[in-house]
């Protein structure tokens, strides 16, 4: 199952915070899209998907796709 | 307080403040030639000395500016006007802000060159030869520490002008090889506020970049401030005297914030961990706004900045740390006096131990 977030229009770190509580409800190899306008996001996405093992597979404008990987 | 903030600026060193007392009375017009004009004259003189001789320069590679971004702006600048092409100018993307709104003010093509994630820039990032006019690369990072590897970097592009932005580590280190311009800030040593140092190498092309000004010392511009540049030059004298055991002592604090911050859960350190600013350290905490860390530190007792976008007057995170591919939030950067203690290092880790999963508690993580 795949999921969306609505993090628009939150400050970071929340929108990684809601993204580290959801990425368990789905299953590993399945994505999660966060989206995300806050300007810290696209970078923060990233750096948080390396730190835990996951993947980004997009980011587009404000829309990440994020694999679950562990 | 615990002021661990000397990387925005350093206290006042103590020659400084003697300087400072000693010459405040000296505001005549250094370019008359009446007494009290001679009497500035000489000590404005003596300060320029006095700093060519710690930085091992020559005094008339030196000018004084009203700021290290001063510095920075007529370095950048005034090496681009002077550039036999009016070609693109080639800089690091983990500049100071600085350095970037000059290379952006020159209206001539950027090429941003990457770090690597520990912030350092490789020669094999530099841009081919003629596509260049200026390469700009820092001494050393003033967020993360990362010192740079200027000489090597130089060597890549040999006959390229190179301006060095040397506020991080005036003082603290001797000048890399290789620059053609550099500069340098007196409050990031122990001097001033107010005074800023544009170093340009005897036979480099520079021009002045902006409007001139009939001051004594050609091309500075702008009345002099002869007490606050003799305490700059008292100042870093005194901390140059000094570095090899403030610097070694610093180095050891450092060494052990990096590891306690890294053992900390969800943490990462960043900057490279030997390549480094002795008196830096630069940790992200994942799930943790910056504002509230820096915050809830100040409330402890500790003063340090933080390059999270919340905690920014920009509101941008900061370009350094997005460019090394580092968390950008939940970041603190402390950075030490020289009079720092390891027991205040281990009171700092203790409390970030105890603050980083309680402000996490708050936000259900």
């Amino acid at each position: 199952m795949a999921l969306t977030l609505d993090c628009l229009g939150m400050a970071c770190p929340r929108p990684i915070i809601e993204l580290a509580k959801v990425i368990g409800g789905v299953a590993i190899g399945e994505t999660i899209t966060v989206l995300a306008d806050d300007v810290a996001a696209s970078y923060d996405i990233a750096a948080w998907c390396r730190m835990r093992g996951h993947d980004l597979i997009s980011a587009l404008d404000n829309e990440f796709v994020v694999v679950r990987r562990t | 307080m615990i002021y661990l903030d000397s990387a925005s600026s350093e206290q006042l060193h103590p020659a400084a403040l003697e300087a400072l007392e000693a010459t405040r009375s000296l505001t005549a017009d250094v370019r008359r030639s009446h007494h009290a004009a001679k009497q500035a004259r000489l000590v404005y003189d003596n300060a320029r000395e006095s700093l060519a001789q710690t930085l091992g320069v020559r005094p008339d590679e030196i000018q004084f500016t009203s700021s290290g971004t001063q510095a920075v702006h007529r370095g950048v600048l005034g090496l681009h006007r002077a550039a036999a092409t009016q070609a693109a100018i080639a800089l690091s993307a983990v500049e100071h802000s600085s350095v970037r709104h000059a290379a952006a003010f020159s209206s001539a093509q950027c090429i941003e060159l990457p770090p690597d994630n520990h912030g350092e820039v490789l020669p094999e990032t530099m841009p081919s030869l003629g596509d260049c006019a200026l390469v700009a690369v820092q001494s050393a990072n003033h967020e993360v520490g990362t010192v740079q590897p200027i000489a090597e970097l130089a060597n890549a592009m040999p006959g390229v002008p190179f301006f060095v932005d040397a506020c991080a580590s005036m003082g603290r280190m001797p000048l890399p090889q290789g620059w053609s311009a550099a500069a340098g800030s007196a409050h990031k040593w122990g001097g001033p506020p107010g005074v800023g140092v544009l170093l340009v190498r005897k036979g480099v092309r520079w021009r002045n970049p902006f409007p001139g000004d009939d001051r004594a010392v050609f091309p500075e511009v702008g009345f002099e401030n002869v007490s606050a540049c003799f305490a700059a030059a008292a100042a870093l004298r005194a901390v140059a005297d000094e570095a090899a055991e403030v610097s070694a002592r610093q180095f050891e604090i450092t060494r052990f914030l990096r590891e306690r911050l890294a053992a900390i859960a969800d943490s990462a350190v960043v900057g490279h961990p030997t390549q480094r600013l002795s008196h830096l350290v630069t940790a992200s905490f994942l799930y943790v706004d910056g504002e509230t860390l820096v915050t809830e530190l100040d409330r402890a007792g500790y003063a340090v900045a933080s390059g999270s976008a919340c905690a920014a007057s920009t509101l941008e995170p900061s370009a350094v740390l997005a460019a090394m591919g580092a968390l950008t939030h939940g970041n603190v950067r402390i950075s030490l006096t020289r009079e720092t203690t390891m027991e205040q290092a281990i009171g700092l880790a203790a409390v970030l131990d105890e603050l980083v999963p309680a402000l996490r508690a708050r936000v259900g993580m």
